[in-house]
């Protein structure tokens, strides 16, 4: 039986003066009532009943309503059943809900009522609430609204093609951000569907955190990652960090996603084994998110104004948390923030580069392999051009640990040992063309600038393998500096 | 109760929401039209007609056929076509 609609502003059905009672056959404290309805509808007062389930419940008693739809309990608010309310004069003036014969007596008006029944009883979970049906019932029944535009599909449109048909997806299936999925993910944030992030580029275009939470379902998040996928994109969004031109480059960058802190831990985030690799939800689909949201809202695709000559798997996401250890501080603290403060930090990165060494055992010997792997970022010739992210694993991490090497001495170690011969990397050196103006020759250079050198810990507790990630060429003041940002809700 | 149909829009919405035909071109010169023909009956003289139209002006026509007009074409037939032609004429009834 369907039910007429009915206008928030008057939720009680046209009644002025009255009873209403909302129940649920699955409920035992509703069948326990039932023998008492008849009472209520026998009343000089108008009397309506909604049964969430049964049509059968309460049968024969005027005023009853089977609310198949559930637009009565959803616009009467109710969160348990059963649920009495008098109005009077077109308004609520009393309720109560669950059993309690003292409380019944005073709604309803009627002494005695109920007096063989036990004196209390709670109640049940209203069908409004079940998991999944309070979405549905705020879009359908009206309090959630969107500013984004409704796309409606063809009634033989599968939605994951619809997606790939209207330009959406990175090349894998989205998940079709339905208006339901949407109130969910915004649920996962505090803030306001219509607070503007900022422009994100090439397009300029202003992005809502709507925008993000719609980007974020299609790329697999779950609402409690979307604290995290605000900061990832508002982090892009910092002047220093050149999201455009990230984007736009002939080179191979796209903005890695280093999260650390409290936050990445609650949710999950992969900082051990396979850190950088697949399996990990919250990894891939933060990351994703970021990228989608630069292709959808920022209108940055790979052939358009995207002309990356190769590009590289981590524009589809790449992102990992740092598994940090009180021996070492963590990338936030490095870059200001206070202990326990969970941020993301962007760096813009091209691809993973092992570090193969499983004999170094002192610091030294092992800063020198990290130092003569690093050196090849870019090319071994160019110096001051790309930074470098450098991951370094457990097992590794305890060789300097162990020598009681901080992550700051270790850095320092490395700037020192990266201080290179000019003479060996000035163009036609080696017989190689490619290489720094001949007027450096006989100078010493640094092969990264100051601040060029990012070391964070992960990865799974064996093997003596680390990595670098080699930055964009164009790092720095000319380019992209990484940026961190707070998570904050 | 859920309306699987409408999907939030995740771009900028600086384009229409409905999908445009791609632009048709000024004129046909140096292109290459495909006529499909879907095996419809009598579906060839139409088609064949409009085949002696283009020749005459000098326009390159190549022809291509449906096994049956009663499913879509086959994949291997739609990407020939894509491969070969600059448009596609292709009769729909008979």
């Amino acid at each position: 039986m369907s039910t007429p609609s009915i206008q928030t502003s008057d939720p009680f059905g046209a009644m002025t003066d009255g009873l209403i009672v909302v129940a649920k056959r699955e409920c035992p404290t509703c069948v326990l009532v039932e023998p008492l309805l008849s009472r209520l509808a026998a009343g000089s007062a108008a009397f309506r009943l909604f049964s969430q389930d049964d049509p059968d419940y309460g049968a024969g008693i005027a005023g009853s309503v089977h609310d198949a739809s559930l637009e009565h309990s959803y616009r009467l608010d109710v969160e348990i059943v059963p649920t009495l309310i008098r109005v009077e004069g077109g308004k609520e003036v009393a309720r109560t809900y669950g059993w309690d014969r003292v409380d019944w007596q005073r709604v309803s008006g009627i002494d005695g009522l109920g007096k063989d029944l036990p004196a209390l009883r709670p109640g049940c979970g209203s069908l409004t609430l079940e998991p999944g049906i309070a979405e549905r019932l705020a879009i359908r029944f009206g309090k959630a609204r969107f500013q984004s535009r409704q796309v409606a599909l063809g009634d033989a449109e599968d939605p994951l093609e619809a997606c790939f048909d209207r330009g959406w997806t990175d090349g894998l299936p989205v998940v079709p951000p339905t208006p339901e999925r949407v109130l969910r993910m915004l649920a996962g944030t505090t803030r306001s569907p219509d607070e503007i992030l900022g422009s994100i580029p090439p397009d300029l275009a202003p992005c809502t955190v709507e925008k993000v939470a719609i980007n974020a379902v299609m790329a697999g998040c779950k609402p409690e990652y979307m604290p995290i996928v605000l900061a990832a994109v508002e982090a892009a969004l910092i002047d220093e960090f050149g999201m455009h031109g990230i984007l736009c480059t002939t080179m191979f960058c796209g903005p890695v996603v280093i999260a650390n802190g409290p936050v990445s831990r609650a949710i999950g985030m992969n900082s051990g084994t396979n850190a950088l690799g697949q399996g990990n939800r919250a990894n891939a689909s933060i990351g994703r998110a970021l990228q989608l949201v630069i292709r959808n809202v920022g209108g940055g695709r790979p052939g358009e104004i995207d002309r990356s000559a190769l590009g590289t798997p981590g524009k589809y996401t790449f992102c990992f948390a740092e598994a940090e250890d009180s021996d070492w501080a963590p990338l936030s603290v490095e870059r200001g923030f206070a202990p326990g403060t969970s941020t993301v930090t962007l760096f813009a990165g091209e691809g993973v580069q092992g570090i193969v060494d499983q004999k170094s055992r002192t610091p030294e010997s092992l800063a020198r392999t990290f130092a003569a792997c690093m050196r090849v970022v870019d090319h071994p010739k160019l110096a001051m051009a790309g930074d470098a992210l450098l991951i370094v694993s457990p097992e590794h991490a305890r060789v300097f640990i162990d020598a009681g090497w901080s992550k700051a001495r270790l850095l320092q170690e490395l700037v020192d040992l990266l201080k290179l011969p000019a003479d060996d990397m000035v163009m036609g050196a080696g017989g190689i063309t490619e290489g720094l103006p001949p007027s450096m020759a006989g100078t010493t250079v640094s092969k990264f600038r100051p601040g060029g050198i990012l070391i964070v810990r992960a990865g799974g507790t064996a093997g003596l393998f680390s990595a670098v990630v080699a930055g964009w060429a164009a790092s720095g003041a000319v380019g992209s500096t990484p940026v961190t940002q707070e998570i904050t809700a | 109760m859920n309306d699987p149909g409408i999907l939030l829009d995740p771009t900028a919405e600086r384009s229409p929401a409905a999908r445009t035909l791609l632009a048709r071109p000024a004129a046909l010169d140096g292109l290459t039209v495909g006529i499909l023909d879907i095996s419809k009956a009598r579906g060839n003289v139409f088609l064949d007609r409009v085949d002696e139209l283009l020749q005459a002006r000098g326009i390159a026509v190549k022809r291509y056929r449906k096994p049956t007009f009663t499913r879509p074409a086959p994949t291997s037939l739609t990407q020939t076509i894509a491969a070969e032609c600059d448009l596609v004429v292709e009769g729909l009834a008979d």
